[in-house]
């Protein structure tokens, strides 16, 4: 019997090797053989060989912390005043129906246009990143999770008051359980603009962080210690990006 | 005016006195102030302890709108319910339950867990709710799938498990809205069959609202026809069979004999319904509202 998933030819992770390493493929002998400026694609072994120096020195961990501590702060206040504002709202229908629009306007504005007024209000520090993050990131968790506790089926509701649920018992045993895919959701949307508006704020005017090491590298025209930083990014983001994806099928079930 | 005991409290659970409902079109600017659509016209109903009564009727002749003034989902317009000589005025858990269509089971627990937390609902003892939820499972034959989510069974065991969580709760009075409306014709069958079965041995009194015919005679004691909107009490028709029923009541003479009769009370009120669906639904939207169901 044929079996589509048997063999690794068969499989889509052959498919998916094979792209990552024709990709590769291709940098390589673009920078071997068809002389591409290196100082816009310097050739992927020297950036091997700075990647794995730079992770040796242990010079990433002072602006990975600095990131990590900047997304964290922002991702805290968004997530928790975010969460809270759509409780709030969602009790009313008519006032969901209110101030969705304006919310989802107040989303449509590109937040980073803000980021010099952060910068003159918080300095260049790590304020003006968290001011950045959480402006992004604040809204579409607002939106998800007032969505969410709309969306809870009025038969859970009716089953419930039927039941005789208590307020306290309603949110804790029909609202939130019902809401909580959606808001993770949300709030896995939220950390990731978080952490990419931190980034965008560090590149365009920081002190320390992830970001800043991309821009000051690329400043000083060192293209490899940049593509170095930026696969150490890539690696970190796609880190975070797993642990979600876990974190949100873990919580699904648990609520 | 003292009208104490008029009706032995013992033998009725249900009294609908003098019960209409309409709907009120909805509000806003194109909304006329009064606007009203009759539901249910007067209606008068008794249901008996332990009895079990079909509410069958046409789409729209608020059949459940009168079964949800039974359980104080709804408040009539006028008139009054009394369940156990108390008027209705919220839903009554302690008394009445209900079990709907379909779906409303939560689907973030197990059916065990589903059982557990109506019972907190109810405020059992946390240390008994375990024991009396596999129980209630054990009854309709799920306890092999106590911890399943709703959606890894069939249609036929969610009912199953509904009424499970139903029956947990201990209450007097039952109410099913179309329980068996979305399963295949031979589930409800089987599912029909176990009910009668179970309503044999827990004396509950059950309202229940369906759009089969077979359905009813062959659940029902008493079968209350209700006409084309708005509603009103055509007849009531008795069914006089014990419980539990045979499957193969299905098939006596009897069984066809009152299918017919159905049938036949019906048929006008279907038709009449159908011509004015069109016009209703026209008359709806000017008023800014939307269609009442059952």
């Amino acid at each position: 019997m044929a079996n589509r998933t048997q063999g690794f030819w068969q499989s889509k992770v052959a498919y998916q090797v094979a792209f990552v390493v024709l990709v590769l493929l291709a940098w390589f002998s673009s920078t071997e053989w068809l002389a591409v400026s290196p100082l816009l694609l310097p050739d992927p072994l020297g950036v091997l060989l700075r990647l794995v120096q730079l992770l040796r020195s242990l010079e990433w961990l002072e602006p990975l912390g600095v990131t990590a501590a900047e997304v964290v702060s922002a991702f805290a206040l968004s997530s928790i005043l975010g969460i809270a504002l759509s409780f709030v709202l969602s009790r009313s229908a008519w006032v969901v129906k209110t101030f969705d629009p304006l919310l989802n306007g107040i989303n449509a504005v590109p937040a980073i246009l803000f980021f010099p007024l952060f910068a003159l209000l918080f300095g260049l520090g790590e304020g003006s990143k968290i001011a950045l993050g959480f402006t992004i990131s604040f809204f579409p968790i607002v939106i998800n999770t007032t969505a969410a506790f709309g969306r809870v089926e009025s038969i859970h509701l009716k089953a419930a008051t039927c039941m005789g649920a208590s307020k306290w018992q309603m949110l804790r045993h029909v609202l939130f359980p019902s809401a909580i895919p959606m808001i993770l959701s949300g709030l896995r949307m939220g950390l990731t603009l978080a952490f990419l508006s931190v980034l965008g704020g560090e590149t365009i005017a920081s002190f320390n962080g992830l970001g800043h090491q991309i821009a000051e590298s690329s400043q000083a025209m060192d293209a490899e210690l940049m593509y170095a930083w930026i696969v150490f990014v890539i690696a970190v983001s796609f880190t975070l990006n797993t642990a979600l994806t876990m974190l949100e099928r873990i919580g699904g079930r648990a609520a | 005016m003292s009208k104490v005991f008029v009706v032995n409290p013992l033998d009725t659970a249900i009294e609908v006195k003098g019960v209409s409902h309409s709907f009120e079109a909805a509000q806003g600017p194109r909304a006329q102030s009064g606007a009203e659509l009759l539901a249910l016209s007067t209606t008068d109903l008794e249901v008996r302890r332990g009895e079990l009564l079909s509410l069958i009727g046409p789409s729209g002749c608020g059949k459940s709108t009168l079964l949800n003034m039974i359980g104080g989902l709804l408040l009539p317009s006028s008139g009054e319910v009394r369940v156990n000589g108390v008027k209705v005025t919220a839903p009554m858990p302690k008394t009445v339950s209900f079990v709907f269509q379909e779906n409303a089971l939560f689907p973030w627990n197990t059916i065990l867990d589903n059982i557990v937390v109506a019972l907190t609902f109810q405020n059992v003892p946390a240390k008994d709710r375990v024991e009396l939820a596999h129980q209630a499972l054990g009854a309709v034959g799920l306890t092999e799938f106590a911890h399943y989510y709703p959606d890894q069974l069939s249609g036929g065991m969610r009912q199953r498990a509904a009424l499970a969580r139903a029956l947990s709760l201990k209450t007097d009075i039952i109410l099913m809205d179309e329980p068996f409306a979305a399963l295949d014709e031979q589930t409800r069958m089987v599912l029909g069959e176990d009910l009668s079965t179970l309503l044999n041995q827990t004396g509950k009194t059950i309202v229940l609202v369906t759009h089969s015919l077979g359905e009813a005679v062959f659940l029902s004691d008493r079968i209350a026809v209700i006409s084309a909107r708005p509603g009103r009490v055509l007849e009531v028709i008795e069914v006089n069979e014990p419980h539990p029923r045979d499957p193969q009541f299905v098939t006596s003479s009897k069984f066809s004999d009152l299918r017919n009769r159905l049938y036949a009370l019906l048929h006008d009120e279907i038709r009449q319904t159908l011509s004015t669906q069109a016009m209703a639904n026209k008359a709806l939207k000017t008023l800014g509202g939307s269609p009442p169901h059952g």
